[in-house]
């Protein structure tokens, strides 16, 4: 679950381009939109194609996404429990 | 309509990796792409705008011309009505064909909205109204070269219609990097610095 963690920042730091944010920056907790990392609506649609593309998940559901992507915690802890790839 | 002169109040040039802002130059590196260029300007000018990462070239650059023209006369808490009129020739040619890559394997069919996002010319003009707080007119044109006349009078009508205070005008072109950039803020505020001067010149000089 570490790895996976580690893996997810480093693909939102490269994917939405986080250009002044380390790895380091991004505690496992934090908010990823509004006060926390401070993504956008474009930034969700993003992370969509991520777990579609790297993890074979498709959500059927847009709404799942606001439970999802609360953190890096519950984008690693659903993405354990349903990725086909 | 009241017909009143109207004057360039300062103008910036961005190409081959240099800035030149009312006729000096501010910036200028050792030949690159534009993706490193941009970046060292964003840094150089101490620009804090983390959003600007994520724009397209063609949005960068006209970003990086309004940010140095607008943002030393202007305030984020009053409200500034200043009108945007910007052309090229490519509109979003160079975000359309990257797209259009994205897209062309349908075994890996994955189209990035962030991408799609700026598949548009004109949102360049949203990216520079939503960083200045402007809710002004805003136009972006088609032309296969810069058309100053077209450029000039459409900014007076606006300023002599009252529809802006000031007028943020001019060309950005982005292709398979190859760029340039040139932007002038132009008003009914008399001044002399540039009496003898129009869009041509300046943007040829």
């Amino acid at each position: 679950m570490e790895a996976l963690k580690e893996e997810l920042k480093n693909k939102i730091i490269t994917t939405l381009n986080l250009e002044d944010i380390a790895i380091e920056d991004i505690a496992d907790n934090d908010s990823l939109f509004g006060d926390g990392l401070g993504l956008d609506s474009i930034d969700a649609l993003e992370l969509i194609v991520i777990l579609d593309k790297d993890y074979g998940i498709k959500l059927v559901d847009p709404k799942e996404g606001k439970t999802i992507f609360q953190s890096i915690e519950t984008m690693a802890a659903y993405i354990s429990a349903n990725r086909t790839k | 309509m009241t017909q009143n002169k109207t004057y360039i109040q300062s103008y910036i040039t961005i190409q081959n990796n240099e800035i030149v802002l009312n006729g000096t130059s501010v910036f200028k590196i050792e030949p690159t792409d534009f993706g490193d260029f941009s970046k060292q300007a964003y840094r150089n000018f101490e620009i804090q705008y983390p959003k600007f990462f994520k724009m397209d070239a063609l949005s960068k650059l006209a970003f990086l011309g309004a940010e140095l023209l607008l943002s030393p006369i202007i305030s984020a808490e009053e409200e500034n009505n200043i009108a945007l009129v910007l052309a090229n020739k490519s509109s979003s040619l160079d975000t359309d064909v990257k797209y259009q890559e994205s897209i062309s394997d349908k075994e890996n069919y994955f189209p990035s909205p962030a991408v799609f996002v700026y598949t548009l010319p004109n949102i360049c003009l949203g990216e520079i109204s939503i960083r200045h707080q402007l809710k002004s007119e805003n136009s972006f044109f088609i032309f296969d070269v810069l058309n100053a006349e077209f450029l000039s009078k459409y900014s007076e009508i606006l300023l002599n219609t009252n529809k802006a205070d000031s007028v943020l005008c001019g060309w950005v072109e982005y292709f398979n990097d190859n760029y340039k950039a040139f932007l002038c803020l132009i008003s009914k505020e008399e001044n002399e610095k540039y009496r003898n001067a129009n869009i041509n010149t300046l943007y040829n000089k």
